[in-house]
């Protein structure tokens, strides 16, 4: 592929974009310390780094949202543009953007988003849908996949609004200037955290397909597995700066991770911990969604995992149990509780407590402060004669944020304004703080940084140490493996594997995960690959 | 826990400043305005019965912005709060005129039918779950023409001159009680806002249902309780309505439903920047109210009103914007 490089491409030899000494200042801070980065033709560069490390903004610096300071420049293939760069212009000249949380309406048809941003000119008759839809179906078929243009967003699983919003900026870059000659640049911000394994795969595939066709692919992750598995170069952003630019296929795991930290970490190891006879919580006949009459029991100081593909039902569990979604069955804490009609108060009241996957939706109000948030449900504790006491209210938020090492640590800003890896810790740190019983957690290191991740994983050691049961529904195998007692991995609803002791590993979970794999319903990609 | 003093970095100083001016900048212009209308009139303006007609005729209009507040902090409209008001106002005028009622019971009366009114759009908004711009538009058209028809489309006099007496010809350092009791209510709410678990639990299902639900606070409850205390507080607007004047008519009220909510905007800029609070209402009625009441002095039209109530909500709240450097907002 390299060999068939274009004219524009051998009067350039730094690549389709370079970066010099990119600095960007918010208020008095310095986020971007002067990065200087190319990217070359037909190759996937990963950008990796700590939450706060700079990566989103170098990102908005290239889609024109951020301007940086003087000096900097930005040069696409050959031409020195002028910053801040004209977010119009570059998608013109053949940058496309796929933002983390894909920008799709998920009320409208897929044809409705594909064209969102599509300004082309239409004749006298205006957009002829028969005909979009036609082109949409010829694009989806060369990626092998059989999404219907027709169908809501909202109806689609999460792989395939994934695959959605990647197509349309596939589309976007065909349309450009550079897409015209088979080239473009396709920045991908942190697509995986909501897809499963084995859709990461698909993903994968899809990524090599566009490379092979000669565009170029900027990926932020958190995720170095996935580095590892596809990108042909990491650049590893440390407290602004560019710290390393490695051959992918030269390095190693571990030589990232300890880039990323700039020191070695030890992983969290948890203490083999006995579990203590007394039973928490048993679960009878829980069903809904995907689920069907799912029965464990849980001890006290026992930590569950329960996994599976994406739609095997293992998600569904928290929900259901904390009342939070539709689904029937009986869970018994101290006494029985009908799923059916058990609400989120009542699960509280229970000894129940819900870390929800989805921050900004469900576990967190960006707007408020971090004082809010923090101490919503402690609020009867700080109860007076002539109203709350507010200074108590401002100690807990502080106490809570030297507990869990919050940056930054001051409770009066904006939940809004933290990182999505220090919103987890004032979350993990609300709901510690009322002891739970049973502790239900959907991905609770999603978007999350390496270090912080660590640091909630020995949180919730110490809860489980004081007495505390856990639940906890992801597709992270490595961190099932991490911090589990025992994981229950689903197949199409019901428990087909139970691993425990020697056999958490990473590789065993992921293995059990897909030993009876769900047939593949709208998405095929394996066989357009071929 | 010790509570240790973390070393702060040296920018704070300069966000605190701005900070500090955005929460006080709506009370500055008031007070700039004030000073203004001071230099240009100062025999007629800066006189103890001016400023006491003001402070005393707005009561009202205080009284229903706080109505229309407590359902904007939990995320709903109510738009039929001046509905309520008038309507509330004439049943009170036609129960103590026409029938006889004596005035606490046509007061109380008055106030449990403004309640009703709120469980009837609290019903609709959440049984139905329709949005609430639609229910509450929809119940105060209703209300309007129930009015008309309680009122023969007449405006009655003769309310009880008890109630006139407690509104307005009663006073405490020259200002009409009116103004004392709007005061009070924002003092109240205020303190419920701020230092109540209820007053939390309404902010936060105001900015994030899901979330509220998931932390265990029962969404549906608070969002009925927020109608019925707006509707009972928009009643109670209408009662200082007629006590005002010691008679009710059957349309004039609803032209406050605006500048109610002109208020309550306003007001979001101000003491609490970027929420909906009792005190920085209170100081956006009475700046408001101190525009107008100057330029109709310096001899301005009628349409003045509509001018300063449009033209000062979008000037307010774009100066504020800018201080904030144009972050969207996010209202709750």
């Amino acid at each position: 592929m390299a060999g068939q490089a274009t004219d524009r491409q051998a009067d350039d030899p730094g690549g389709v974009l370079r970066l010099t000494d990119i600095r960007m200042r918010f208020g008095p801070v310095e986020v971007l310390k002067g990065v200087s980065l190319n990217l070359r033709r037909a190759e996937i560069l990963g950008l990796l780094g700590q939450n706060g490390s700079g990566k989103s903004t170098l990102i908005k610096v290239l889609a024109g949202f951020n301007s940086p300071s003087e000096g900097s420049g930005v040069t696409l293939w050959g031409d020195t543009l002028p910053l801040p760069l004209d977010a119009a212009r570059i998608r013109r000249m053949g940058v496309a953007f796929v933002h983390q949380h894909l920008a799709l309406v998920p009320s409208l048809s897929v044809a409705d988003n594909m064209l969102i941003g599509d300004d082309r000119r239409r004749g006298p008759a205006g957009i002829r849908w028969r005909r979009e839809r036609a082109e949409m179906r010829a694009l989806f078929d060369e990626f092998g996949l059989a999404i219907d243009p027709s169908a809501l967003v909202s109806e689609l699983s999460s792989v395939e609004r994934a695959f959605v919003a990647i197509l349309r900026a596939v589309a976007q870059l065909r349309r450009s200037e550079a897409g015209a000659a088979g080239e473009g640049i396709l920045v991908l911000d942190e697509p995986t955290p909501f897809l499963s394994a084995e859709d990461v795969d698909k993903l994968f595939t899809l990524l090599r397909q566009i490379r092979a066709k000669g565009a170029s692919v900027i990926i932020v992750t958190h995720d170095i597995d996935e580095v590892l598995a596809i990108t042909d170069r990491v650049a590893i952003l440390r407290d602004g700066e560019l710290d390393a630019l490695m051959v992918t296929a030269e390095t190693t795991r571990q030589a990232i991770l300890d880039r990323i930290v700039g020191r070695s970490i030890t992983p969290f190891r948890r203490a083999p911990a006995q579990p203590r006879p007394e039973i928490a919580a048993r679960i009878e006949g829980l069903s809904g969604g995907q689920l069907q009459h799912f029965d464990t029991t849980i001890r006290r100081s026992e930590v569950v995992g329960v996994t599976g593909l994406i739609g095997s039902g293992f998600a569904e569990i928290p929900y259901l149990l904390f009342g939070a979604m539709q689904g029937a069955g009986q869970v018994t804490l101290d006494h029985a509780l009908d799923v059916a009609a058990i609400t989120p108060r009542a699960a509280m009241a229970a000894g129940m407590g819900l870390i929800p996957g989805d921050r900004t939706h469900q576990s967190c109000v960006g707007g408020l402060t971090v004082e809010e948030n923090a101490t919503f449900l402690q609020l009867p504790r700080y109860r007076a004669p002539a109203g709350l006491r507010r200074q108590g209210l401002v100690d807990a938020a502080r106490g809570m944020i030297r507990d869990y090492d919050v940056r930054p640590d001051r409770p009066e800003v904006a939940m809004s304004t933290l990182s999505g890896g220090n919103q987890q810790k004032v979350v993990i740190g609300k709901w510690l703080a009322q002891d739970p019983r049973l502790l239900l957690l959907d991905e609770p290191t999603q978007g999350v940084d390496y270090g912080a991740r660590q640091q909630i994983f020995a949180a919730l050691d110490r809860a489980v140490a004081a007495g505390t049961a856990i639940l906890c529904a992801s597709t992270d195998a490595e961190q099932l493996a991490q911090i589990c007692d025992r994981v229950l991995v689903l197949r199409r609803g019901t428990v087909g594997a139970v691993l425990q002791g020697d056999q958490l590993t990473r590789d065993a979970i992921a293995r059990a995960c897909f030993h009876d794999p769900a047939p593949q319903n709208a998405t095929n990609l394996s066989e357009a690959t071929a | 826990m010790s509570i240790t003093e973390t070393p702060r970095p040296r920018v704070l100083p300069v966000i605190a400043w701005k900070k500090e001016l955005e929460r006080y900048a709506l009370p500055l212009a008031w007070i700039a305005l004030f000073a203004v209308f001071g230099m240009l009139l100062p025999d007629t303006f800066l006189t103890w019965r001016t400023l006491s007609s003001m402070l005393g005729s707005q009561a009202v209009l205080v009284v229903l912005a706080l109505a229309i507040l407590v359902p904007l902090t939990s995320g709903d409209f109510d738009l039929s709060a001046a509905s309520i008001l008038v309507f509330g106002a004439m049943f009170l005028a036609v129960s103590n005129v026409g029938w006889g009622w004596p005035i606490g019971l046509s007061v109380v009366a008055a106030l449990l039918i403004g309640a009703l009114a709120g469980a009837v759009n609290a019903f609709f908004v959440l049984y139905f779950r329709i949005h609430s711009l639609i229910v509450t538009l929809g119940l105060g058209t209703f209300l309007n023409g129930m009015t008309l028809w309680l009122s023969d489309s007449r405006t009655i006099a003769g309310v009880s001159m008890q109630l006139v007496e407690l509104v307005v010809i009663q006073r405490l350092f020259g200002i009409p009680l009116a103004f004392f009791y709007g005061l009070a209510l924002a003092a109240v709410m205020w303190w419920a806002m701020e230092y109540t678990i209820a007053g939390r639990k309404l902010l936060f299902v105001g900015r994030g249902r899901e979330v509220a639900r998931l932390n265990g606070v029962s969404v549906d409850r608070v969002r009925a309780t927020s109608f019925v205390l707006s509707g009972a507080m928009a009643a109670l607007a209408g009662v200082l309505y007629a006590g005002m004047t010691g008679s009710a008519d059957p349309t004039s009220g609803l032209s406050l439903l605006l500048p109610a909510f002109a208020a309550a905007f306003l007001g979001a800029t101000a003491i609490y920047p970027g929420r909906f609070n009792p005190m920085g209402t209170l100081v956006g009625v009475y700046f408001l109210i101190t525009g107008i009441t100057g330029l109709t002095m310096l001899g301005a039209d009628a349409f003045v009103q509509s001018l300063f109530y449009g033209g000062a909500l979008i000037v307010a709240v774009s100066l504020s914007q800018l201080v904030r450097k144009r972050q969207p907002q996010n209202f709750g």
